[in-house]
């Protein structure tokens, strides 16, 4: 059913990436580290270095949290729409796939500090 | 001589008839669909609109004369109040962000029901709905005039009152509540009744007005207080109306039952949401707390709520589909959404704050399973944090559910750890939402929701991102109305206005 109405109804999507000023819109969480209350949505150009996003915003976004120094991204699984997925730290965004409003998340192994096991 | 004959007083009933008996006219040269285009596109089918009767048949005369002394008690109280210096007589000034997200993003959406009635009125084909509809109308636009000058006294001495309307269509939490009622108004008459009468008026209202009007009362705030009162004894009218209509389209056709069930499960999930920014209030905002949201949510969602669906079980109707996962996130929903409004200060028109450890020794008493084991680790580092002061600001901003626009904050339902992701591809757009239950709501109706204005990316695609440009642009005054309340402006003044008022200073 899209949308009961009395006559033709189209919809436009309001948040398309040609409104982006040529960038686009990525969202980036780290599983089970809540202190970040929702996932980063991050204001991308394509053409950046999938390396440089991970090193360069998302690592500042997430020095507040006690495990960020402990990150070892070599070893970070990631997903892409909730699928198991690769990056390619060296090519860019555009390159790894990853396209307007892409929700990347990726999980670390190891202790969870914010997280009380009692 | 002439014997003066006593002219026999109407009843109730004779007077009501009198009321409507013009309205049921029978058109001569348009037909009733043309009078009523909007009657029958949704599917419902009514055989019979003579069968629904308004349960309360109010009349003008007794409408004008019941509000009328209610305006009169409400006003002597708030001139009281403003007379009284009554913005001291209350807690402390951390009380006035519940007011202020109440004001922003609640008070706007009376208005809307008033529009909203005002249109569904004219569009019904029966008599009794027409009145009846009309007569709520009034009495939302009544509401959000009373709460909005309940409101005005505070803001003659404190900030986050001035720009409520630009925050109302502005801001990303408030977009929460309006993205709620643009959602009723732009639907059909029925499915109106259902958002508003069922979910506004039954889900919400319970919730908001009793146990946040009693928070008013323990924290001494007699104008809030003054409205409360005056806006409640409506609602049992509306409530009663709102039922009505689902009771009167289940029995007019067996065919409405799928799409009335449809509607409440949407409506639901979409009031439940909404009461996110509720629960912050009740366990977090109120520096004297009546009782938790859990407790609330307890009498107020399952008993009386529960009680509702067994008396709709009769027709067929089940409870709605989100109601275990509701449910299921209630010892969650405060701390995941305060959380998130606190990292997220510096875009808000509200103060938040870390909360002290009697804070949360009593939100481990009424959260014993959840708050100590999830949320106090995150609330102390984040205290650590200040302490070190390198108070924490979340500057990623939020992704935000397309259906519901609250920050996409809240975890799976069995599993607290994890925040919940669901995504769907539309015409080879993405989007993103915080839970099934939105997630479904978008799926029936996804023209609909692809238009949504969304807060945190036309940040980007209006602003481009400069959060300066987008403060002047929401009335936001960085600084004065955001931020910790530690520190602030209404922190210190209400501390010095009351040493003054209680001294000999």
């Amino acid at each position: 059913m899209a949308v009961k109405s009395i006559k033709e109804y189209i919809g436009e999507p309001r948040d398309s990436v040609g409104h982006f000023h040529g960038n686009q819109l990525l969202f980036v969480s780290w599983d089970r580290h809540l202190l970040f209350a929702a996932p980063f949505l991050l204001y991308v150009n394509p053409e950046t270095r999938f390396g440089d996003v991970v090193s360069g915003p998302l690592t500042a976004l997430l020095q507040p949290d006690p495990d960020a120094a402990a990150i070892d991204w070599n070893r970070v699984e990631w997903l892409k729409a909730n699928q198991p997925w690769t990056p390619d730290f060296e090519r860019t965004l555009a390159e790894n796939g990853i396209s307007h409003k892409d929700q990347l998340r990726f999980r670390t192994p190891g202790p969870n500090s914010l997280l009380n096991p009692a | 001589m002439d014997m003066k004959v006593q002219k026999k007083k109407l009843g109730m009933k004779e007077r009501y008839r009198a009321l409507t008996r013009d309205l049921g006219w029978e058109p001569s040269y348009r037909t009733k669909d043309e009078l009523y285009p909007y009657v029958k596109y949704e599917g419902i089918r009514i055989h019979d609109w003579e069968k629904w009767e308004d349960p309360f048949r109010l009349t003008m005369d007794a409408y004008w004369k019941y509000q009328a002394e209610k305006e009169r008690k409400f006003y002597a109280i708030i001139d009281a109040h403003a007379q009284n210096n009554g913005h001291l007589h209350i807690t402390d000034a951390r009380y006035l962000s519940a007011l202020k997200i109440f004001l922003q993003a609640i008070s706007p959406g009376e208005y809307c029901a008033h529009k909203g009635f005002a249109r569904v009125g004219r569009e019904f084909a029966g008599v009794g709905t027409q009145v009846a509809c009309q007569m709520q109308a009034i009495d939302e636009i009544r509401h959000a005039q009373t709460q909005i000058h309940a409101m005005s006294n505070y803001n003659r001495y404190y900030d986050g009152f001035h720009a409520f309307a630009d925050a109302r269509d502005r801001i990303w939490y408030t977009s929460v509540a309006r993205s709620f009622f643009d959602d009723a108004m732009s639907a059909g008459p029925f499915e109106f009744m259902i958002a508003i009468g069922f979910s506004f008026e039954y889900v919400l209202t319970n919730l908001l007005f009793v146990p946040f009007m009693s928070g008013a009362a323990y924290n001494g705030d007699m104008a809030t207080v003054t409205f409360g009162f005056s806006a409640q004894s409506d609602e049992a009218r509306h409530m009663t109306l709102g039922l009505e209509c689902i009771k009167f389209m289940l029995e007019q056709d067996p065919e409405n039952l799928p799409i009335v069930q449809a509607w409440i499960d949407k409506w639901f999930w979409r009031g439940f949401r909404v009461l996110g920014l509720v629960s912050t209030m009740m366990d977090y905002m109120l520096p004297k707390r009546v009782m938790s949201w859990r407790e609330a949510f307890e009498i107020y969602g399952i008993e009386n709520g529960g009680a509702l669906f067994r008396d709709l079980a009769r027709y067929g109707i089940r409870p709605p589909k989100g109601w275990e996962d509701a449910g299921k996130a209630i010892d969650h929903m405060s701390h995941q959404l305060m959380l998130g409004l606190y990292q997220w200060s510096f875009g808000t028109a509200f103060h938040s704050w870390i909360p002290s450890d009697e804070d949360m020794d009593w939100l481990s008493a009424k959260y014993p399973t959840t708050f100590d084991k999830y949320y106090r680790p995150r609330w102390n580092h984040i205290k650590k944090l200040a302490a070190e002061g390198k108070q924490y600001k979340n500057f990623g901003l939020a992704k935000l559910c397309q259906c519901c626009q609250l920050p996409t904050v809240f975890t799976e339902p069995d599993d607290p750890t994890l925040i919940c992701h669901r995504e769907t591809v539309y015409k080879g757009e993405t989007y993103h939402f915080c839970s099934d239950g939105c997630q479904s709501v978008f799926e029936d109706e996804p023209e609909k929701y692809i238009q949504a204005w969304l807060p945190m990316p036309a940040l980007f695609r209006e602003q481009q991102g400069d959060i300066a440009a987008w403060m002047d642009w929401v009335s936001l005054r960085d600084g004065f109305d955001n931020g910790d309340y530690d520190g602030s402006r209404d922190q210190k003044h209400f501390k010095e206005w009351r040493e003054i008022a209680t001294s000999n200073r």
